[in-house]
């Protein structure tokens, strides 16, 4: 196997040294995570046990309202739980078993941490292991924390994932895991041109149901969809699985080195490789020269949002003509994302954390033409005149490997080519 | 501990966000963890507002929890001040911070900062989003009103109005030019576009307008003992309301309350001979208190709609609500349970729903048309237009909105007559509603056997609809039919009947014809 993705001359980004500032975070807390997780796994429930804070959160990240009852919901600390009126434990039975009578067609049930409940120390872990027994088979209730005090926004589907890796029944068989929970239709994408290659059995984690159980173990090799899947990663590890390194598949270019990757090691020819992945490289290629026409030459600047900036930041300079100024992240894994920076020309000042005041500042000193930054901070840096991209529409949208690669070049140009529309200066 | 799954409202702080954003020079500093800050985004987004809301978060982590916390929201203060020299400061906790106890008001008034320093409790396992509003703007006023000499000319306050809030921004508009008809100026608008130095001169006024008690009436009471000025109690909402409104401010002010009527609509729309297939409509209320206590009088006075349910999610308000409730003779719903109110509202079956976002997503599910009358808000509570719900373009606003969810008058009538057409059918809709009319199904052939006939169908409540007369009940258009449905339902539980038949339905009919 050898692949064609040449490694910048002047060196890539792996060894830039890292802006690390502490102070105001405008990110979201992993509890976000829920609202693309529970469309995922179509028979498990999500519980929060936090406060009326935890439930406006979800409310107000969901947007809409679609679902009467939706698979998730809060189980809100009140007084009596806190002054220890009440035992906390007692009343989350209580409210596991309301919850579990009322909707019989849940089989896994998450109890989420929140802020409130990991500073009150409740133990969660204790509560999933009671009722597991309570509920088995036929439901498996485990746990993990979103809360705000220990994860940023996407971290909360790694801290879920890394809880679900422990439970998995342990296997010899030499299977591929594919690791991140992606739309549907992405997903069948990625498998469709593996089996062509004729790589398999392939598993997902996670799976859609609860009852698409597989195994892991020495056999089992696993690539990551997403980058911010760092526990869940050495979980995986932990159980003697073994990790695929490669850049993420977005664009033409990270799509064919992370499917490059997988086919080495499973020894898949040259010329498989190539018959394979032809023709959506090809139509790749051309959505990209496409969507991408307003980028060329374009500056972009991220602010920290769900540790997809890097890879994202690799596309729009090698594959869409632009450049970085700042490319910042809630958390760098350097051994995840390593081969992304690899690829990463270097110039841009890579920035892990935050303080949005002076991250603001260097923004507007630096004046880039593309802003990508949370909603807090679209309208506004839009109302002072800055084109914003706002970064949540990328973990929300299918973005990942060849027939989407266009899409994910038509986000970024979308604002820019709406500001070449329209005409509403007053006369002058 | 409380299962939830959607809220009516938010935790206090986002009550007291709302406060902080609506006013000019004031911050907020907020010890909270990292995560809370989404609640920026309500205001950038749902109210598409050009500035980040004047909130600085301590944002903090596990690993600070063991270190200090204290240290970093004084450091956060600090630079909060120095950053955007406020004229006052609001300090709080969220949730989390108020369980890690770090005393946020006490340590920033011991920091020495040249402004004044507000500390906000605001319980946050007990109270919600109304009352942080309330109390934050209250505690605001308290502490930076004083008596200063009244103004020459005749003038109010108008209170309540905040970031975030149902229509507020075209309210104040609307009552501030229904006032100078009058001969009344506006002295001061808080909290909405009120400074620090604004609120110190509330008390130059002559009287205060409470335009929303939710978030104002605190306040309100404080300046009424305090600084001697009285307040309105009617909320200018509807015609009846506005009228009496403009007769509490000519009483206060011994003004004239002769105003120009002119631009006020909504009386002639009602009466003009096309509104008459409003008469009677079954329609169920639920909202902010304030919304739906001025709902209920237009529903039932001004459009002439029977009112079959009502309620109301903030508890502060479950009195006056109950005693509404009472004058209409019905039980009031105080909830801030979703569930129960969907359920509520399935049970009564009404023909229209004046609710929130939340009764529009359940009007959806029920196929029951939705008119949104109260918080809280989505990006659609904030048109483009002048929309204002109260005085008299308030009246006309509101008689344009729930009427354009309805079936319309000529409409209903060629549904009635033919209802078996491929384009007026069931499924069809409103024909001024976007979206495109589903041909009807092809009609299936039920073999009748004559012994099947008196078979029972699905039970409804305590009495049994035999087939016959389920059958009946579905060539009843579908906007009509929940109506036929209970109202022969409460005819066969009043003659102690068991079963309906179709004789019963139409005795029913006949019994409940007006």
């Amino acid at each position: 196997m050898s692949l064609d993705t040449a490694l910048p001359k002047t060196g890539g980004c792996r060894e830039t040294p890292v802006l690390k500032q502490r102070g105001q975070r405008e990110v979201f807390c992993g509890l976000t995570g829920i609202i693309w997780l529970h469309r995922k796994m179509q028979d498990a429930f999500f519980l929060v046990i936090g406060s009326r804070t935890c439930a406006h959160l979800l409310q107000s990240a969901a947007g809409v309202m679609i679902f009467a009852e939706p698979r998730f919901g809060t189980a809100i600390l009140e007084e009596t739980d806190l002054a220890g009126m009440a035992d906390a434990q007692d009343e989350l039975d209580s409210v596991v078993a309301k919850l579990l009578s009322r909707r019989p067609d849940i089989k896994q049930l998450f109890l989420v941490g929140s802020c409130p409940s990991e500073v009150i120390k409740l133990d969660l872990a204790r509560a999933a292991e009671r009722m597991t027994q309570t509920y088995a088979p036929h439901v498996r209730v485990l746990n993990f924390s979103g809360s705000g005090i220990e994860t940023t926004f996407t971290q909360g589907e790694d801290a879920c994932l890394a809880s679900m890796v422990p439970v998995l029944p342990t296997s010899e068989a030499r299977e591929l895991m594919l690791v991140g929970a992606l739309p549907d239709v992405v997903e069948q994408q990625a498998i469709g041109l593996l089996t062509q290659m004729g790589i398999g059995p392939i598993r997902v984690l996670p799976a859609p149901r609860a009852a698409d159980q597989f195994g892991v173990g020495d056999n089992t090799v696993f690539a990551l969809t997403q980058p911010f899947l760092g526990d869940t990663h050495a979980a995986l590890e932990r159980r003697g699985a073994r990790h695929i390194p490669a850049p993420f598949p977005f664009g033409e270019e990270g799509t064919t080195a992370w499917l490059a990757a997988i086919a080495e090691e499973f020894g898949v020819s040259q010329e498989v490789f190539d018959r394979v992945t032809a023709a959506p490289r090809d139509r790749a290629r051309r959505a990209v020269a496409q969507a991408s026409e307003m980028l060329r030459g374009k500056s972009v600047f991220f602010f920290p949002d769900s540790q997809l900036e890097i890879p994202l930041a690799r596309f729009l300079t090698r594959e869409c003509g632009m450049t970085a100024i700042e490319v910042g992240a809630p958390y760098i894994h350097q051994n995840i994302v390593g081969p992304d920076l690899d690829l990463l020309l270097e110039g841009p000042v890579l920035s892990e954390g935050q303080d949005v005041d002076l991250q603001l500042e260097r923004c507007r000193a630096a004046r880039p033409d593309l802003t990508v930054c949370g909603l807090g901070l679209a309208n506004p840096l839009e109302a002072e005149g800055m084109a914003t991209k706002w970064a949540i529409e990328l973990v929300f949208t299918p973005v990942h490997f060849y027939e989407q690669a266009g899409d994910l070049a038509g986000l970024f140009s979308r604002p820019l080519r709406r500001r070449g529309l329209l005409k509403l200066e007053a006369a002058e | 501990m409380k299962l939830t799954v959607w809220t009516y409202e938010g935790p206090p702080h986002v009550g007291a966000m709302r406060v902080a954003t609506a006013m000019k020079g004031l911050h907020y500093v907020l010890h909270a963890p990292q995560g809370d800050t989404y609640a920026d985004l309500l205001f950038t987004m749902i109210e598409r507002r050009n500035h980040r809301p004047p909130v600085t978060y301590t944002t903090f982590q596990a690993r600070d929890l063991g270190s200090d916390t204290a240290q970093l929201f004084q450091d956060a203060c600090r630079e909060a001040y120095e950053r955007f020299k406020p004229e006052a400061i609001i300090v709080g906790a969220s949730c989390t911070a108020e369980l890690i106890q770090d005393d946020p008001g006490g340590m920033a008034e011991t920091m020495g900062l040249p402004v004044p320093i507000i500390a906000l409790e605001l319980p946050s396992y007990q109270r919600k989003e109304n009352f942080g509003a309330d109390e934050t703007f209250f505690q605001i006023v308290r502490h930076l009103a004083r008596p200063v000499a009244k103004t020459d000319r005749m003038t109010c306050n108008l209170i309540g109005a905040t970031a975030l809030g149902y229509r507020h921004r075209d309210d104040i508009e609307e009552l501030t030019g229904l006032l100078s008809d009058m001969g009344v100026e506006v002295n001061v608008c808080a909290p909405m576009g009120a400074t620090p130095s604004d609120i110190a001169r509330l008390g130059a006024a002559h009287f205060n307008v409470l335009m929303y008690p939710e978030t104002g009436e605190s306040a309100c009471r404080w300046m009424e003992r305090d600084l001697g000025l009285p307040f309105t109690k009617t909320v200018p909402i509807g015609v009846g309301a506005t009228r009496d409104f403009i007769a509490e401010v000519a009483a206060i002010t011994g003004l004239s309350p002769k105003v120009d009527e002119s631009r006020l609509r909504l009386p002639w729309y009602s009466a003009s001979v096309d509104s008459t297939y409003l008469t009677g409509k079954r329609v169920f209320l639920f909202g902010d208190g304030t919304h739906v206590k001025a709902a209920a009088r237009i529903a039932r006075d001004e459009m002439g709609f029977e009112v079959v349910g009502l309620g109301c999610y903030n508890r502060e308000m479950a009195r006056d609500i109950r005693a509404v409730a009472k004058d209409f003779g019905l039980t009031a719903l105080i909830t801030e349970d979703y569930l129960e109110v969907e359920a509520a509202i399935e049970a009564v079956a009404p023909e229209m729903i004046l609710g929130t976002q939340m009764e529009r997503h359940i009007g959806k599910r029920l196929g029951i048309p939705c008119a949104v009358i109260s918080a809280p808000v989505h990006v659609q509570d904030f048109p483009a237009r002048y929309s204002p719900q109260m005085g008299f373009e308030g009246a006309n606003v509101i008689f344009d909105t729930w009427v354009h969810p309805l079936v319309m008058g000529l409409e209903e009538h060629l549904l009635h007559m033919f209802r078996e057409d491929f384009e007026f059918h069931d499924d069809a809709g409103a024909s001024h509603h976007g979206g495109k009319a589903v041909a009807a199904p092809e009609a299936v052939a039920e073999p009748v056997v004559a012994a099947n006939t008196q078979t029972p169908a699905p039970q409804t409540g305590e009495v049994i609809w035999l087939s016959d007369a389920e059958r009946e009940l579905k060539k009843i258009p579908f906007f009509v039919r929940g109506k036929a449905r209970r109202n022969t339902e409460t005819f066969a539980q009043q003659k102690g009947l068991q079963e309906i038949s179709v004789d019963t339905l139409y005795e029913a009919k006949a019994h409940y014809a007006r």
